[in-house]
């Protein structure tokens, strides 16, 4: 083979595995991309039953139900509305009333979303940025430990 | 008084890092040799003020020096020394101060240690060295100054989160960013190189040691981060694909390239372009990895509180450092000559699918990680992208990658002999495949792609045993000679070995944690018990305990399997007192197959606590392979082929060992 063949075999056979990885990129992205909603999207757009996305607001003052074995129920506002949650399974520590939270799951037939995933975050003062952000959209005034001035780098 | 010496100091080191940047440069571009020697004493100069600086920050968290905001917001009186100490990188501050003194340590290396290099080329390369610590030492000074008091000093601090005081996590950060830091080694030597128009087998002599070390860091940074996460964060997961992990894989995986082209380019003075495009590539993603963790720009279940402006000045950094260095590949990668011609089927053959596999692996986990963040940019819509893409697309790339693993060392360089190399690994397939029937025998149904994966990660073992065996002519000679062969192979091949094999080990881990682990969620009173997995575990009650800084909820589980007892489980709920923050303490027992592991969740108002139960097959392979490929790095290390500075002794004195 001459230098430029063999150059002309690399260069193929790595446009051969990046094109292969580009089919599989986007073969996963159709599959497997999540979306997130606000409760305020979930009762303005249809989202049908059965479809996963990610519901993320604050957990509603006064609405955690435990103690029925495993399963907690609670509600994720964004103050404009509100969708029920069950989840079974173990919260995260940093669960809280009033708290940003962000779960994943579908919705049930009756509207009320059954999680299997609510993400734990390991700081108290840390706020998933799409929560803030949609928060912050519908005129939520965030307090003082939304935007605290100091991380880590993990 | 001593946190303004350690302010003062930082500024010091930064004077020293501006004229270190322009004066050896200068002198390499005139050819004085006084200019370019100017850059020797300024590297250990800086390394010595930022030791300085960082002692002084240390000292601060120590002695609870309230004075110092950053103390203040980190750190808490009764917090035990450890995590005092570890407190001083455990904050954003902390930690560019610790970037910054990595950065020096690597940059006076090269002035102690590089005394044979050409000089033009150390010049340059302290030169390029000391320009990325004039960008950090100006962020830290102007926006993230670890030093800043605080007028009046509080009585007591807010404490370092409780998620933190941990002995994995306290080591987590300085290995990680010994990783990082360290491929500006590779980044600087290659601008230089480019700068210099010229490139040679020394170079990347000199560079794979670098990237070597730099790897076995963040090898055992991440490795150290994922065992935290498993055991600290009671999920029982070991990988989450999150943004924060793919931060840190990145670097990893476009390293382990790098470390593979340079090798090529060492033996063979070939992939000379593409080496340098690599070694630029690493280290950007070193910085984007570092601008992604700290700028919140996206959804990690691992970002700490975070600060977006900020951010946006790492993000400069990143893109100027990258930026200039691509526009001088661009611009001079056309100078370089390029070296010696090789078959499809070689050494370099087999080193260069690896490097396409790696680096097009590496390349859609970088889409994969930063699609949200374009998708929001363009059509402002919220999407997460979680690990069944990751599965769908990493895998399918890695399995041809561990496939070719144990062909890669035993081919030969400029033309292999792909038939010979696969009548020596017969025995390692055919030992793989006949495992692993007798194992999926016994553990009955599971994934379709378990048995594959495992059967692959046993030959990349055996073909990791294969190879040594083989390079002492294992079954050729008589036994004495094999046994002198054996001793008196290169240390290089050992490393090689043993990081190959490291990875086998990981995979299996990997396989038999995803594929067959049990998962049960349990709600028990006192007195009731659970199984999982052929254990039987009684719950015996919760009693409060008291620790250093926290109040504790330990619960009591014995275990029996099969009526003989096991061991006794005390998971446990812990609530410290600054920041008033709760943690989960998982109860985990390690056997050879396999991890039990018991989390606790919420008490119930009957008086009982839900629990998390899960059995975790094979777990810690995961862990202990990642550790033998530290060793393996180490052991390469230790060839006196490979030694920091070893280059121009070993040309001058005849080899002991033949050169392959």
């Amino acid at each position: 083979m001459t230098r430029k063949q063999r150059r002309g075999f690399l260069i193929g056979s790595g446009v051969v595995i990046l094109s292969i990885a580009a089919v599989l990129v986007m073969f996963a992205f159709r599959e497997s991309i999540v979306f997130f909603h606000t409760p305020s999207d979930i009762a303005e757009k249809k989202i049908e039953a059965g479809k996963r996305f990610r519901l993320g607001g604050l957990v509603a003052e006064g609405s955690v139900q435990r103690g029925q074995g495993t399963t907690v129920q609670f509600a994720v506002t964004d103050t404009l509305a509100r969708v029920n949650v069950s989840y079974t399974g173990i919260l995260p520590d940093l669960f809280r009333e009033g708290q940003g939270v962000v779960t994943e799951g579908k919705l049930g037939p009756d509207g009320s979303f059954v999680a299997d995933t609510v993400l734990a975050k390991h700081d108290e003062n840390y706020m998933p940025p799409e929560v803030a952000k949609s928060l912050e959209e519908r005129g939520v005034k965030l307090g003082p430990g939304a935007q605290h001035k100091s991380g880590t780098g993990y | 008084m001593i946190a303004e010496i350690g302010h003062f100091t930082l500024i010091l080191a930064l004077a020293v890092a501006i004229a270190q940047m322009a004066v050896p440069m200068w002198g390499a571009h005139v050819r004085d040799a006084r200019l370019m020697a100017f850059g020797d004493s300024a590297a250990v100069t800086q390394f010595g003020l930022l030791i300085v600086s960082f002692l002084a920050l240390t000292h601060a968290f120590v002695t609870s020096d309230f004075s110092v905001l950053n103390v203040v917001d980190n750190s808490h009186s009764e917090k035990p020394l450890i995590y005092r100490i570890s407190g001083v990188w455990g904050n954003h501050e902390g930690s560019m101060l610790l970037w910054v003194l990595i950065l020096g340590l690597f940059g006076s290396a090269v002035a102690v240690f590089g005394r044979n290099l050409p000089a033009t080329l150390r010049a340059n390369v302290l030169g390029v060295q000391a320009s990325i610590a004039v960008a950090f030492l100006l962020f830290m000074l102007f926006t993230s100054n670890p030093f800043e008091r605080v007028d009046p000093a509080p009585f007591d601090g807010r404490g370092l989160n409780p998620i933190l005081q941990d002995p994995a996590l306290a080591f987590h950060p300085p290995f990680l960013y010994a990783g990082y830091v360290g491929f500006s080694m590779a980044f600087s030597f290659a601008v230089a190189a480019l700068i210099e128009g010229r490139i040679d087998a020394a170079w990347a002599r000199w560079v794979r040691p670098w990237t070597l070390a730099a790897w076995m860091c963040l090898t055992l940074g991440i490795a150290m981060g994922s065992w935290w996460a498993y055991y600290e964060l009671g999920w029982g997961g070991w990988w989450f694909w999150d943004p924060v992990e793919n931060a840190s894989f990145m670097p990893w995986l476009a390293g382990t390239a790098l470390l593979h082209s340079a090798l090529v380019m060492e033996k063979r003075e070939a992939l000379k372009v593409w080496t340098i495009l690599l070694a630029i590539l690493t280290f950007s993603l070193s910085l984007m990895g570092a601008f992604l963790v700290r700028s919140g720009v996206l959804t990690s279940v691992h970002a700490f509180a975070v600060d977006p402006d900020r951010g946006i000045v790492i993000l400069s950094i990143m893109m100027f450092f990258t930026g200039g260095a691509l526009a001088l590949f661009a611009w001079r990668a056309g100078a370089l000559r390029q070296g010696g011609l090789f078959a499809p089927i070689s050494r370099e053959g087999g080193l260069v699918l690896n490097n396409v596999l790696l680096s097009v692996s590496c390349a859609t986990v970088l889409v994969g990680t930063l699609y949200p963040l374009a998708l929001e940019g363009i059509t402002g819509e919220k999407i997460s992208v979680g690990p069944p893409f990751f599965n769908m697309t990493f895998i399918p790339l890695m399995l041809p990658l561990l496939f070719a693993m144990p062909f890669g060392p035993l081919l030969a360089w400029k033309r292999g002999d792909v038939r010979g190399v696969a009548q020596r690994l017969a025995f390692a397939a055919g030992f793989a495949v006949l495992f692993t029937i007798i194992v999926a025998a016994m553990t009955g149904p599971g994934p379709w792609l378990a048995p594959i994966c495992a059967a692959l990660g046993l030959f990349v073992l055996f073909g990791a045993v294969t190879d040594l065996l083989s390079r002492a002519r294992f079954g050729d000679v008589s036994q004495a000679e094999f046994l002198r062969r054996v001793v008196s192979l290169p240390r290089s091949a050992y490393g090689t070995a043993l990081a190959h094999a490291g990875i086998g080990i990981m995979v299996l881990g990997i396989v038999g944690t995803s594929a067959y682990q049990t998962e049960k969620i349990v709600a028990l009173k006192p007195g009731e018990r659970a199984e999982v997995a052929g254990y039987e575990l009684l719950f015996q009650g919760i009693q409060p305990t008291k620790g250093p800084n926290y109040s504790e909820q330990i619960a009591t589980f014995e275990v029996t399997r099969n009526g003989a007892p096991v061991t006794t489980l005390l998971p446990s709920k812990r609530l410290y007192n600054a920041p008033p923050q709760p943690t989960t303490e998982a109860g985990i027992y390690a056997s050879w197959t396999g991890d039990l592991y018991v989390a606790l969740g919420d008490e119930q108002p009957s008086g009982g606590v839900a629990l998390r139960l899960y059995f975790h097959p094979l777990v810690r392979l995961i862990w202990i392979g990642a550790v033998i490929m530290f060793i393996g790095g180490a052991v390469s290390l230790s060839d006196r082929r490979l030694r920091v500075g070893a280059p121009q002794r070993a040309r001058s004195r005849p080899s002991a060992v033949p050169a392959e």
